[in-house]
């Protein structure tokens, strides 16, 4: 038996650690350091259909717990992911979601469309979650309505699973996660990174090129179990826990508030190794609570 | 090959003002590293890496050294290291400097800005093993900030550089270089962005290297975090750079 395997719609997992989009690349400068068929599965950096160039620099800063980044959605295009990316992943045994966004709404059907019959691609992860770009991004993640449209019509194309990427930057999490439920989406991750900004004192203006930019790592994480707390609660589709993720029992942390699978972002960039070493540290950590499988585990803070 | 190592701090030295000096001891990363490539060394209680230059490498001891400025709270925590502690160092990483298409005989010239001095230490040393003629100019601040002046001296000729003129020649190092007028078959330099600049147009169509900084989180080339803007695109100074032609980035 399995104990780390987990089921999501499209996703069956060998274990239910995945390094999270944008923190990864595609994978190739991962795979120079180890075997990347060890991940439960990898989510590639975002998509756009046209390549993008991304925002000014400064894109990083760090913080206390932290770090902002406002990379600005830089990818190579569809096309390049599709003639270079995707084919390149194949020659590992790992599930992939594409996370796709876009400026208008025909932007993330083409994407969607295309980029989900990728033989490879298990998912999409619809990002309507960006903070770091002027149009679309989390403009279509904030209103309700708008969430649930952009839902829609991805669905109505995808030929795979569709995970819709939420904003934590909302008054109620829970309201645009039942819209984007009643979309007809199959899944949700959760959170994206929540805008903030650091000021120079050397200069006294904001030092991210882009001004404001999106918080992650273990500083947030205190808020993305309470947004998968409360969501999981309200939506009968399951949940992707992103944000702050450091070590096993940051995992067990989210199972519990009720995710089915996580994703493991900023802390690629200390530790690189971080993923194998999470996943390697999970079985024992099951050990010491007396779990037998990780999959029962889901939900039981509310349960 | 791209190693994450504890690698032992065997000195650590305050070499000039808020200049320090680290030796770090290890295996596979002063055994692979190469001049202009940087490591990138984890401080505890940081989320993110510090990315250093590799100041001189010594492959037999299986050392490197690494200098670097007071600039922050990360560079703070590496200087109050003591020596015999770790430190957790990925690297070797970055491209380096383009060494062995220069013949033997041909002129390098060297200039160094301030804390842009030290990964032209060890490219000073491989050129000269190549028999190749090193001229190095190094700029700093005032005479406290001066480091290194010394050995470089022992590889070629070497001149310094002050802006108030207590140390060397008064005045910028771009500005020493034009009445100078050394001759040179390439160009290496290293430091503040106005520095290369300048050098930039000093010498159009010149085969001009230079290493640039750019913050970072990955360091690896995944995050598309240091990115610099070319005629046509971008690039990533911890992949495709730090040491870039002239000719490939819009300064
Ligand atoms: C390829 C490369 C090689 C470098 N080589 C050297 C060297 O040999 N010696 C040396 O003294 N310095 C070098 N630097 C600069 C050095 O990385 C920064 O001075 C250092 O990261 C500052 O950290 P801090 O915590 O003290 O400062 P803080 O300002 O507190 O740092 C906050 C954040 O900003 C980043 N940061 C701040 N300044 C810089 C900068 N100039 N470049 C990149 N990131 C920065 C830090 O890494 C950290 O993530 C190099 C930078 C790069 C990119
Ligand atoms: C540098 C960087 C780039 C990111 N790029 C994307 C992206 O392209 N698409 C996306 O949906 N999320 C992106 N994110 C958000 C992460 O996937 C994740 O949701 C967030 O960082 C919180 O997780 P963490 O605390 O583990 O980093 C990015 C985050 C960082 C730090
Ligand atoms: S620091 Fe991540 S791409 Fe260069």
């Amino acid at each position: 038996m399995n104990r780390l395997a987990v089921s999501l719609p499209g996703l069956d997992l060998k274990n239910p650690v995945m390094p999270a989009s944008g923190c990864f690349g595609f994978g190739r400068e991962f795979a120079r350091l180890y075997d990347l068929n060890q991940l439960g599965a990898i989510i590639i950096k975002a998509t756009t259909l046209e390549p993008r160039i991304g925002n000014p620099t400064p894109r990083v800063a760090e913080t206390p717990g932290g770090m902002l980044n406002a990379i600005g959605l830089q990818n190579p295009g569809l096309d390049k992911v599709l003639t270079e990316e995707l084919p390149w992943l194949e020659q590992f045994s790992v599930p992939i979601i594409a996370n796709i966004a876009g400026s208008t709404l025909e932007e993330y059907v083409e994407v969607a469309r295309r980029i989900s019959t990728a033989p490879n691609v298990h998912a999409l992860e619809v990002n309507i979650s960006c903070p770091n770009v002027k149009e679309g991004g989390v403009a279509f993640g904030s209103v309700p309505a708008t969430a649930r449209k952009v839902t829609e019509h991805v669905k109505m194309v995808s030929k795979v699973p569709v995970y819709v990427k939420l904003s934590p930057n909302v008054t109620d999490i829970t309201e645009i996660a039942r819209a984007v439920e009643a979309g007809g989406a199959d899944g949700l991750s959760l959170i994206n990174t929540i805008t903030g900004m650091t000021i120079d004192l050397a200069t006294g203006k904001p030092l991210l090129g882009n001004r404001t930019g999106g918080l992650s790592g273990p500083a947030i994480k205190p808020i993305a179990i309470r947004m998968v707390y409360e969501v999981s609660q309200v939506v009968s589709i399951p949940i992707i826990g992103v944000g702050g993720i450091q070590s096993a029992e940051d995992v067990l942390e989210f199972i519990y508030a009720g995710a089915s699978a996580v994703a493991v972002g900023t802390a690629n960039f200390t530790d690189p190794f971080i993923c194998p070493k999470i996943i390697n540290d999970l079985e024992p950590l099951l050990d010491e609570y007396g779990i037998d499988r990780l999959e029962d585990c889901i939900g039981r803070s509310w349960k | 090959m791209i190693y994450m190592e504890d690698m032992v701090i065997t000195e650590q030295a305050q070499i000039a003002n808020e200049i320090f000096r680290i030796k770090l001891s290890g295996h596979s990363i002063p055994k692979n590293a190469r001049a202009g490539q940087f490591v990138h060394l984890q401080v505890p209680g940081h989320l993110l890496r510090r990315p250093i230059s590799v100041c001189s490498i010594d492959r037999k001891k299986r050392v490197i050294s690494l200098v670097y400025r007071i600039s922050g709270k990360g560079t703070v925590k590496i200087s109050r290291l003591p020596e015999g502690a770790t430190v957790n160092v990925l690297g070797p990483l970055g491209n380096g400097f383009p060494i062995f298409d220069m013949e033997p005989g041909q002129k390098a010239l060297l200039v160094g800005g301030g804390i842009g001095v030290p990964p032209l230490y060890e490219l000073a040393r491989q050129l000269r093993k190549r028999g190749i003629d090193v001229t190095t100019i190094l700029g700093f601040k005032t005479k406290h900030e001066v480091f290194y002046e010394r050995e470089f001296s022992r590889i070629g000729s070497t001149f310094v550089t002050t802006d108030d003129g207590s140390f060397g020649e008064k005045g910028l190092v771009t500005d020493f270089i034009k009445i100078r007028n050394f001759p040179f078959d390439r160009l290496y330099a290293c430091g503040p962005e106005p520095m290369l600049r300048a050098l930039n147009e000093m010498f159009p169509g010149k085969n001009l290297y230079f290493s640039l900084e750019e913050r970072m989180a990955c360091g690896i080339g995944a995050c598309y975090a240091c990115v610099k803007r070319t005629g046509t695109g971008v690039v990533k100074v911890c992949t495709d750079g730090p040491v870039f032609h002239s000719g490939g980035i819009r300064l």
